[in-house]
């Protein structure tokens, strides 16, 4: 079986597979540990735990003043990868054919020249938050094995695209072979790691907004 | 042998603890943590000293890896358990370096209450065993004294007599029935008696229907602090049995900021029902008070800044009683950041009670200092004796030269008063006396 053929074929089915399954899994075994039960009365300032949880998912899009001089740099480094990231997978022709296989809808595509800036602009963003997980200290000494490997797994599908689009050093047929690996691997390490913080955030917002707004102490 | 069992069993203490309060809630604050670090910036222990072990993230680390150790997917591949040398690394971490102000929270991208994953932690500590001499001990004495500093029902009844005689005001105790109940903290038992009277006399001038009880009086929670939840729940009971018998509508907590974040936000939940009455910080108290028009106070003169302290502002709700109160003052002058923003005093959730810790508070206190020296202002002043405690001690380590003072004793100087009284007011602070 050629490469490219394996790689589309068993190889991302096996990652889809794992990939919901496991999304899916996680999920449900989160919620089905038992939850606090908060019996004090609440501030007279409370408000519905729905609005206080979505006005906390909103709100920490953006740091409070207080503190975005300290996080400034990761603030903007974060937006341009997830931003880029998205860009890149949703916007790029030949992706939007493939979900349309998948899913059956598709929608514009950007520019190849315009994917492939963003896609520059994006690896050097990657490359900076790698940097600086290993130059600051406060983030070195937190940083895990997850860490390491959610960064590898983010970064190769990007560094493949790039060098597959550019036909650079083997086979085109090789190269879409080797980035669909790459992100087949994303997606079966996707469950698995801190890269479900794509779902969790909206958990963790909603708590601590709800929590904080049981008290009138709403950031 | 035996020590090695013992070992084993003080670890898997932990762990089956960390386990048995791993709720869905907590589960989830684990899971998201992304360790991005950033929450570094706000804690005042990594402002000060810049060592990385105080990332607030690196606190969640025990719990989390007891988290992974059962949860799937991770149990699925082993992994590793809780050890004795983790609980001995994270030790400091958990209880002398955190005061659970909940800054980090607030920078949390996440928005994961830390603060809460290591109220837990110290839950677990403390079953292995673990946790400062000098804090179990004061949960010791709550349970065996009634009081954290060993102000027994019989010391705090003659503590109130003497008040009464030395600064002639009506220290109501044991009456049948109240409307509200007003309890203390040993602190200023013991080190700020005139906060005491200046409630008193707030509460006489404004006539509440109010008592102290020698049943239920002590509202510091050590047992909280110390992640003893028996000795927790123990002194939530007293008051809540006080305060049942007279009838309370309402309990007061006095200037003491984990006082006030236990029993308002966790005292049902550790009590395991609602509470029959609500609880207001003595500053919401007054607030309400003045709204009502039962409380005049003359202009205060000088220039004065205030510190929030954590659990009463930022984590609390409560940020705006204090301003309200101080309304009265010519030149009140906020920090920078201040409010629900506001920089911990650095001895909060206990710290203040760890002697090996009083290094790194002192450190800490440093920002507090700059924060005042900024505003220019003559005097700090702080509504929780917990705060004003670490503040005074620090202020004397550093030979700092800035007045401290309590808001309820601020307030109780500069009170437009029925009768005039004999309370050693500060005549260049009151212009009305």
């Amino acid at each position: 079986m050629e490469l490219l053929e394996f790689a589309r074929g068993p190889a991302l089915t096996f990652a889809i597979t794992i990939f919901i399954a496991g999304i899916v899994f996680r999920i449900v075994s989160l919620f089905a540990l038992w939850r606090t039960k908060d019996s004090s009365a609440g501030s007279p300032r409370e408000k519905s735990a729905f609005s206080a949880a979505l006005r906390e998912v909103i709100r920490r899009l953006w740091p409070q003043a207080v503190y975005k001089q300290d996080t400034m740099f990761e603030l903007v480094n974060g937006y341009v990868f997830h931003i880029g990231l998205a860009i890149i997978v949703f916007a790029l022709a030949p992706h939007i054919l493939f979900f349309k296989d998948l899913i059956g809808l598709s929608w514009p595509s950007l520019p190849n020249n315009v994917i492939y800036a963003v896609s520059i602009i994006t690896m050097v963003s990657l490359i900076a938050a790698l940097v600086m997980r290993y130059a600051n200290p406060a983030q070195r000494i937190i940083s895990t094995f997850d860490d390491w490997f959610s960064w590898l797994v983010t970064f190769l599908p990007v560094l493949t695209g790039i060098i597959a689009t550019s036909h650079l050093g083997a086979r085109y047929e090789t190269l879409l072979g080797l980035h669909i690996l790459s992100v087949a691997l994303l997606l079966i390490w996707l469950p698995f790691g801190k890269l479900m913080h794509f779902f969790l955030v909206f958990v963790t917002r909603s708590q601590t907004g709800a929590h904080l707004s049981h008290r009138g102490a709403q950031l | 042998m035996n020590a090695n069992t013992q070992t084993v069993s003080d670890a898997q203490a932990a762990a089956n603890k960390f386990l048995a309060l791993n709720s869905g809630n907590l589960a989830a604050y684990l899971e998201a943590c992304i360790h991005c670090g950033q929450c570094a910036n706000a804690c005042h222990f990594y402002e000060v000293t810049g060592d990385p072990k105080y990332t607030p993230a690196y606190k969640l680390f025990p719990m989390a890896k007891a988290h992974r150790k059962t949860k799937w997917p991770w149990s699925w591949f082993g992994g590793p358990s809780v050890t004795e040398e983790d609980l001995q690394h994270w030790e400091e971490l958990i209880f002398d370096s955190c005061t659970m102000c909940g800054r980090c929270t607030q920078v949390c991208p996440m928005g994961i209450d830390i603060a809460s994953i290591v109220a837990a932690s110290r839950q677990a500590f403390a079953a292995a065993g673990r946790g400062p001499e000098d804090l179990r001990e004061a949960a010791e004495n709550v349970l065996t004294k009634g009081s954290p500093l060993g102000v027994t029902p019989a010391v705090f009844d003659g503590r109130v007599e003497w008040l009464e005689d030395d600064y002639e005001v009506d220290l109501p105790l044991d009456r049948e029935k109240a409307e509200v109940l007003l309890t203390v903290s040993s602190i200023e038992m013991m080190k700020y008696p005139k906060s005491i009277v200046a409630m008193a006399r707030l509460m006489n001038q404004a006539r509440v229907d109010w008592t102290f009880s020698t049943e239920g009086y002590e509202s510091t929670n050590f047992g909280f602090l110390s992640g003893k939840p028996h000795i927790a729940k123990h002194a939530i009971e007293k008051i809540v049995g006080a305060a049942e018998k007279i009838g309370a509508k309402t309990v007061v907590i006095p200037e003491c900021g984990h006082a006030y974040g236990v029993l308002r936000w966790s005292g049902a939940n550790i009590l395991g029902r609602p509470l029959p009455f609500q609880v207001l910080h003595i500053t919401e108290f007054l607030a309400q008070l003045k709204k009502e028009g039962k409380l005049k106070f003359n202009k205060v003169e000088g220039s004065l800044t205030y510190h929030d302290p954590c659990q009463i502002s930022r984590r609390g709700g409560a940020t705006e009683a204090a301003r309200y109160l101080l309304e009265d003052c010519t030149d009140f002058r906020e920090m920078t950041p201040t409010g629900n923003f506001n920089w911990c005093c650095g001895g909060g959730g206990g710290v203040q009670a760890m002697s090996r810790a009083a290094d790194l508070r002192h450190k800490v206190f440093q920002i507090k200092m700059k924060q005042v020296e900024d505003t220019g202002a003559d005097m700090l002043i702080s509504a929780c004796a917990n705060c004003r405690l670490t503040m005074d001690d620090s202020k004397a380590y550093w030979k700092w030269d800035h007045e401290l003072e309590s808001l309820v004793e601020l307030l109780a100087e500069n009170l437009v008063e029925d009768h005039p009284h004999p309370f050693d007011a500060k005549p260049h602070l009151a212009t009305n006396v």
